[in-house]
């Protein structure tokens, strides 16, 4: 694609984003704010597209939007009364709040200074240019060779399963 | 066999031969959005039309026959009401969130549409991962009828969010393995594939008793995820007026009114393509007279065709049973729907390694 028509529309995801982050953690209103972070999530799903990165942007769609958000929003609506406004919160907490924000900024100015980009002016070869195939993702998750995931895809499951019988622990108890 | 990708390449060389690359790109984008929710809207008073003549001859009824000749114009006159309507603004209620929640449901429903394989070349996008993209984008729905039901101010539709959020939430599961079971068939997501690999018989045929019990699941789980009945809980109008919108007034309760039936449209589009071959015309390996004469059909005809059997089926369903309690449900779902999809995903892989 032409590298303004890419400007612009990873511009505009941009800007929309960090609005809408900004939003979701300034709004006095708990449902706005989690509908706002699933707008967030949504632009974040089209960063992938953008990247022609297909199935991430599926699964950031399921499972944060679909998933994850869900489950958010029926905690809100088991927990809070109706009309509830967020309280302010102490200026300890604000004091935690900048310190992992410098701190996130810097592991991404770390990462960012670090990593030897792919797009890099000497460097013209579009590799990501070209999708993935869905076969070679599966298999690389089912794979037990180097750089293959099936152990920790089991591990994880194992997690789940954990997180399932403590939820119905809890659930049950009387 | 007539393909549509004739139609649609000619279109593409017609305007490079005019315009740059980025300008075509532009015009062709406009066009499809303009051609998807046109095709949108009038699918939706189609199938309005059809579901009310439908419904009236389950009860010995006649349904609308006073606009145009067998009243094939009414829901054109509604349509025209309804567009026409004061949006009533409710009192107390949360207005981004009212707002927003009826765009989410019918954007969820728009982008699950514009991915369907209609033709050969009717397509809107091929993704590699054409079936997961599907399931994804249509959970985005469930958000926006809890929203609506929450930031609507009244306990009816708070209670119908509720069980609308369970009930989707819950059959998206064997939505999904009823569907996983023919990606094992078939070995790959992409819905180009997927057709074009049904070419010499059908994947229910093909599948034998798993792919057929895959089947039934999905209409089954489908029809719960429309919302309709007998698992029109999260609407029942006898219990709560309308549900999760019932504050909602003019077009954007059109909105809801037109996903509703769109996603009727699109569950049958869906269990056409897997199961039933989607555009394919009906092949039979070996008869290769009988296939050449079932070529002769275009595979649009073939693709509505099966799907508005399948949207035949749900109409059926929904006045053969009486609407189900939520515990009922939820059983169904868990106790039944569930484990059978389960063990049937285990007997396809037996039948795709043996």
């Amino acid at each position: 694609m032409d590298p303004i028509i890419n400007l612009i529309l990873f511009s505009c995801l941009a800007v929309v984003m960090v609005l809408l982050s900004l939003l979701a953690i300034t709004t006095k209103s708990l449902l706005r704010s989690a509908t706002y972070l699933l707008l967030v999530l949504v632009c974040t799903a089209g960063l992938y597209l953008f990247l022609n990165y297909h199935f991430l942007a599926a699964v950031q769609i399921s499972v944060y939007a679909g998933g994850v958000l869900i489950l958010f929003i029926f905690a809100i609506f088991l927990t809070s009364q109706k009309g509830e406004i967020l309280q302010k919160h102490e200026m300890k907490k604000y004091l935690y709040g900048a310190l992992v924000f410098v701190a996130g900024i810097a592991v991404t100015a770390f990462a960012f200074i670090k990593h030897g980009f792919l797009y890099s002016p000497d460097n013209t070869t579009m590799l990501g240019d070209q999708e993935i195939n869905m076969k070679v993702i599966g298999q690389a998750l089912m794979g037990t060779e180097k750089y293959q995931y099936l152990l920790p895809f089991e591990v994880l499951s194992v997690l789940l399963l954990a997180c399932i019988i403590g939820g119905i622990l809890i659930a049950r108890k009387r | 066999m007539f393909q549509f990708s004739v139609v649609t390449q000619w279109i593409d060389e017609f305007l490079r031969s005019y315009l740059s690359e980025g300008w075509t790109l532009l015009v062709e984008f406009v066009l499809i959005a303009l051609l998807v929710l046109t095709a949108y809207a009038v699918l939706a008073l189609l199938l309005i039309y059809i579901e009310r003549k439908v419904c009236a001859f389950f009860q010995c009824r006649i349904g609308p026959n006073r606009v145009g000749p067998f009243g094939i114009l009414q829901s054109v006159a509604d349509m025209v009401k309804i567009l026409l309507k004061e949006i009533i603004r409710i009192n107390k209620v949360d207005s981004f969130l009212f707002t927003l929640a009826c765009f989410l449901v019918i954007i969820a429903s728009l982008c699950t549409f514009g991915a369907l394989p209609f033709d050969g070349g009717l397509h809107v996008i091929d993704f590699n991962i054409g079936v997961f993209y599907l399931l994804a984008v249509s959970s985005l729905g469930v958000v926006g009828i809890l929203l609506a039901g929450w930031s609507s101010n009244n306990k009816y539709t708070m209670i119908g969010a509720m069980r609308s959020g369970a009930q989707l939430i819950s059959y998206e599961l064997s939505c999904g393995l009823s569907l996983l079971s023919i990606v094992i068939l078939s070995g790959t997501m992409q819905l180009s594939q997927i057709v074009e690999q049904q070419s010499d018989l059908w994947f229910i045929f093909k599948g034998h008793v798993p792919a057929f019990i895959a089947f039934v699941i999905y209409l089954i789980a489908g029809h719960a995820e429309t919302n309709r009945g007998p698992f029109d809980l999260p609407e029942a109008e006898s219990e709560l007026t309308a549900g999760y919108h019932t504050e909602y007034s003019g077009i954007q309760f059109g909105f809801f009114y037109l996903a509703e039936y769109l996603n009727m449209f699109i569950i049958a589009a869906i269990a056409a393509t897997m199961f039933l071959g989607g555009w394919m015309p009906f092949h039979v390996p070996g008869w290769e007279s009988f296939n050449g004469i079932m070529d002769y059909i275009p595979p649009v005809i073939w693709f509505f065709g099966k799907t508005f059997f399948c949207v035949f089926l749900a109409l059926w369903v929904r006045w053969a049973f009486p609407r189900l309690r939520i515990d009922q449900l939820l059983a169904l779902e868990w106790k039944i729907l569930l484990p059978i999809g389960l063990i049937n995903i285990i007997l396809m892989t037996l039948l795709v390694i043996l």
